[in-house]
């Protein structure tokens, strides 16, 4: 297996190519959240890529900002569950590869539908819950966005995962400070969302969601905390559209696919390091 | 014949629920529950007795008690939801729709208080537009049962039923006149046969379309009355069957005539054998405060609606 920033550039290539393929989905997001995904299934989580819904006996992952779907299918597919070759149909009909991941089209890897915001810590819990009732051991990942975070059911999910002591959950916010409007701030501004998780009754660590390095040591932290009656939330600081220069931080880039020039232009920026699909 | 159906007692269908989930959770115990702060509205006070640890609290949080009973179907748990119907289904529609339906989680909504019969409480809490909502999910399964025995048994049959389920009942004092071996999902239940006009009821309106037959065949006509205690998916050959026999129809159900059984029944008679149909429930409107009874009685529910509403549609067949 080629080191981890390698593997975050070849997803980063999928992203890109995908989107452009398909002349639509979302750059920003996945771009900035590649890093942690690439800890995430190269690394972290205990998977099992012979994929099974129930999911016993390995760790689970749900992503509740659905629309960042090309860097979990790059993911997915990179880490066995399917052949990268299925990539090319993202977003195209008849594809199990549908614009916001889905159960429907049996994609092995996924778990829930997402894509309506706010639905993925619930359901995170629920799949939490049930290790527990299995008496497995293994743990719940979910990641989140910030802007995402202003749907109210995210706030009944706190409450009920430190009242009922789901400490088998570490919940990861991606805090890049954008949503379709603008920066989150100006749409509808979250405050310090570590603190108000943390008065939620949650473990709250931070990290630099693009130092691949901070990442794994973060999430190794949050597994050696899980199991002490609360859960753990992550925040993670990422550059929306991360890896390209003329895309990060800009907001434009949430969910507008590159043209032929400017996808040219990224890839020059990201070696290949696995083989294009 | 109707007047000798046998009435064994009085309970509220709610507590066939109660009932129900202990007597199939001892059996089964993947079976967990869970509730927004209606517990004892819906009879769980037994079950929290019995399995503490397979009882989950939520609060006043229905959304996040739905997206909870998706992720518990992840790892082979059968979560079956309580509260009213109304924050069963309207108040979380998009939480059933991504997090349960299309994502086809195992998940069992079990919906007490539906319907008018909920009475005092008002139109905030009588939901009439919840059998509609439902059953444009696709892959959802709607049933609504007639009485407490036939609650109960859909509550332990829902559990070996894989899918999703919406399971409608309610809160009024109701006669019980079935036996649990007789329920089947999917399968309408004959009450009478006849050959001049057929009753498809559901719910609490079964025992009203019992009631109305019997006046009807005291007065020499031939009433055919089934339950059609689930509405998705409908029996469909038994409602042609029964259609192609008596040529006109009534629908009875504790819900708006848009979206509900009689909607069901109405297309299901287009697409195979196009017949008139009256149809008994509430006509595009909200509900209001009252007994159980004068709510019946001003939305056109009761005995006497659905023997006119059959009187009329007869009329209609013989002047065709």
């Amino acid at each position: 297996m080629p080191p981890l920033n390698e593997i975050a550039s070849q997803i980063r290539r999928d992203i890109l190519r995908m989107v452009h393929g398909a002349n639509s989905g979302h750059p920003g997001g996945s771009l900035g959240c590649t890093d942690f995904f690439t800890a995430l299934y190269f690394q972290i989580m205990e998977h099992n890529p012979t994929f099974s819904m129930d999911g016993k006996n390995e760790d689970l992952f749900f992503l509740s900002n659905g629309h960042i779907s090309p860097v979990f299918y790059s993911a997915l597919a990179r880490s066995g569950y399917f052949d990268i070759s299925e990539l090319s149909s993202f977003r195209k009909i008849n594809s199990r590869l549908q614009g916001h991941p889905t159960t429907h089209e049996h994609l092995p890897g996924i778990r829930v539908a997402s894509g309506s915001l706010g639905q993925g810590m619930s359901v995170a819990i629920g799949a939490a819950l049930a290790k527990k009732l299995n008496k497995d051991n293994h743990l719940v990942f979910s990641l989140h966005g910030d802007g995402e975070l202003q749907e109210g059911q995210n706030w009944e999910a706190l409450m009920f995962a430190a009242h009922h002591k789901v400490d088998n959950l570490i919940s990861t916010v991606d805090w890049n400070y954008q949503q379709i409007d603008g920066t989150t701030t100006k749409v509808m501004n979250l405050g310090d969302i570590g603190q108000k998780f943390e008065a939620f009754g949650w473990t709250v660590l931070k990290m630099d969601g693009n130092n691949i390095d901070e990442v794994v040591t973060t999430l190794e932290k949050a597994k050696s905390l899980t199991g002490k009656g609360k859960p753990i939330a992550i925040m993670m600081k990422t550059i929306m559209s991360k890896g390209v220069d003329f895309m990060e931080n800009d907001h434009g880039w949430h969910g507008v696919a590159p043209n032929d020039e400017q996808l040219e232009k990224a890839l020059a920026q990201l070696p290949e390091t696995m083989g294009d699909y | 014949m109707l007047k000798d159906i046998q009435v064994t007692g009085k309970k509220d269908t709610r507590s066939g629920f109660g009932d129900g989930i202990v007597e199939v959770a001892r059996k089964n115990e993947n079976i967990v529950a869970l509730t927004a702060d209606l517990a004892g509205s819906l009879k769980l006070n037994q079950f929290m007795k019995e399995f503490p640890e397979r009882f989950f609290q939520c609060g006043i949080a229905e959304a996040n008690m739905m997206g909870i009973a998706a992720g518990l179907t992840i790892g082979g748990k059968i979560p079956y939801t309580t509260t009213f119907a109304n924050f069963s289904t309207g108040r979380v529609y998009d939480q059933i729709r991504q997090s349960i339906a299309y994502s086809n989680k195992n998940v069992k909504i079990c919906a007490s208080h539906a319907g008018i019969t909920l009475g005092e409480d008002g139109a905030t809490h009588q939901i009439l537009e919840d059998i509609g909502l439902m059953k444009m999910l696709p892959g959802m399964t709607v049933i609504v049962p007639c009485d407490y025995s036939q609650t109960k048994a859909a509550t332990i049959a829902i559990a070996e039923y894989q899918g999703p389920v919406y399971l409608r009942f309610g809160r009024p004092v109701w006669p019980i006149f079935t036996n649990e071996e007789d329920f089947k999902i999917g399968k309408a239940q004959y009450f009478s046969e006849g050959s001049d006009v057929t009753i498809f009821a559901c719910g609490h309106l079964v025992w009203n379309a019992i009631q109305a037959g019997a006046i009807l065949q005291e007065k020499g006509i031939s009433v055919e009355v089934i339950n059609m205690h689930t509405i998705k998916p409908l029996d469909e050959d038994a409602v042609i069957k029964s259609i192609r026999k008596t040529k006109c129809a009534v629908t009875a159900e504790e819900h708006n005539i848009i979206g509900g059984l009689g909607d069901a029944i109405g297309q299901c008679a287009a697409k195979h054998f196009p017949i008139p149909i009256e149809y008994v429930g509430t006509k595009d409107t909200f509900g209001e405060s009252g007994t159980p009874s004068d709510l019946l009685k001003k939305y056109g529910l009761d005995i006497p609606d659905i023997v006119a509403a059959a009187e009329k549609v007869l009329q209609r067949k013989n002047n065709n």
